[in-house]
């Protein structure tokens, strides 16, 4: 167990790590959900309250990749993301709903906020 | 109940399929994962990785929050650690699987057709799937989900083959903007989708209720997230339906 504890990239190469360190941590997330649905119909009061977790879960990966403070995002100011993700709902709600109109004004504000207070 | 639709042939099947991928052409997801894909192409070139390792990833994991963590990490940190990290991160294929799934089963689908579109469940698939597969007959949704699943996984493989080459003259922070794409796109497509009460509550709790989990630093932030906002709008949605039945 050790070894695997404080292994490295190098020990593995990286197809080998790509599919033990990420794949499988991965997927097994999918196949839980296959095999626990089995049998169950998509009008069961289960599956509505998963839909409901589900929805929920998506609403916190979009809070998380705004606020979050690691990794390449965090190099943009939070209020240069959140400011964006502002400018690029309201263009999506005068455009009336238009999810590319929204998403490419959010993006040219990130691009251009980035370009000017990025660090 | 009519009679149990049988299997369509298979030149309808394929043509179902087709029909799939023209829809992931035409949803805003393929543009915004081959936007997002350049961003981590050319991260996964910066690292160091090689060029089909990182289309591999893609077709293997496709997930780009995971991949993010793999592509910053994996030279890194120890391997175990990267995989406790992806492994956090992917939690929420979990029931997304298991909505999106029963919605294509009908007696004559064995498990094993359903491991194709189990692996091809991401955001984008989830999010378009969920809103169109209800409108077509349920023995063509297995079909349409694969091409669907496909043809947006296929946008995400080119752009991650485009901002690999492109990788030299792209700044670090404009790879970083392009990530950018993703959260945008689940913000304005779930504002769009969310057309029953449970799905909208669901959403606007999440955004809420995942920023207090995240500050009190307990861990399984997305999962605490889907568990408590996720039930909590599926009791509104309880509620709501017993008032409505007791008033009628």
């Amino acid at each position: 167990m050790s070894v695997t504890l404080h292994a490295t990239l190098q020990d593995f190469g990286p197809v080998l790590a790509l599919i033990l360190f990420g794949f499988l941590p991965n997927e097994v997330w999918r196949l839980v959900g296959l095999m626990l649905v089995h049998g169950l119909d998509e009008k069961s009061q289960i599956i509505v309250w998963v839909r409901a977790v589900a929805t929920a879960m998506l609403a916190g990966v979009l809070a998380q990749l705004i606020l979050s403070t690691s990794g390449p995002l965090a190099s943009i100011p939070v209020s240069v993301r959140i400011g964006a993700a502002v400018l690029g709902f309201a263009a999506f709600l005068v455009t009336r709903r238009s999810v590319f109109a929204g998403v490419l004004a959010g993006e040219a504000a990130i691009l251009l906020g980035t370009y000017f207070l990025g660090t | 109940m009519s009679v149990e639709p049988a299997d369509p042939p298979a030149h309808v099947a394929f043509q179902v399929f087709l029909d799939g991928i023209v829809s992931a052409v035409r949803s805003v997801f393929f543009y915004v994962l081959v936007g997002n894909y350049v961003g981590l192409g050319a991260l996964a070139h910066e690292v160091g990785f090689t060029f089909w390792w990182m289309a591999l990833s893609t077709v293997l994991i496709w997930a780009a929050p995971a991949q993010v963590i793999l592509v910053s990490t994996l030279s890194t940190a120890a391997l175990f650690e990267v995989a406790l990290a992806v492994t956090l991160s992917s939690v929420r294929f979990l029931p997304m699987v298991a909505a999106i799934l029963p919605t294509m089963r009908r007696p004559g689908v064995r498990q094993r057709d359903l491991i194709l579109p189990m692996h091809l469940t991401a955001i984008s698939v989830w999010v378009e799937g969920m809103r169109l597969l209800p409108l077509m007959p349920v023995e063509r949704r297995v079909a349409f989900y694969n091409g669907l699943g496909i043809g947006l996984m296929s946008g995400a493989v080119i752009g991650g083959a485009v901002g690999f080459v492109l990788a030299a003259k792209l700044p670090p922070l404009l790879s970083a903007a392009l990530l950018f794409f993703t959260p945008m796109a689940i913000l304005m497509s779930s504002a769009r989708n969310s057309r029953t009460l449970l799905d909208g509550v669901a959403f606007a709790l999440g955004l809420v209720v995942g920023p207090i989990v995240a500050a009190q630093k307990i861990g399984l932030d997305l999962m605490w997230t889907g568990l408590i906002a996720g039930t909590m709008a599926y009791a509104v949605h309880r509620l709501r339906e017993a008032r409505r039945k007791g008033a009628s």
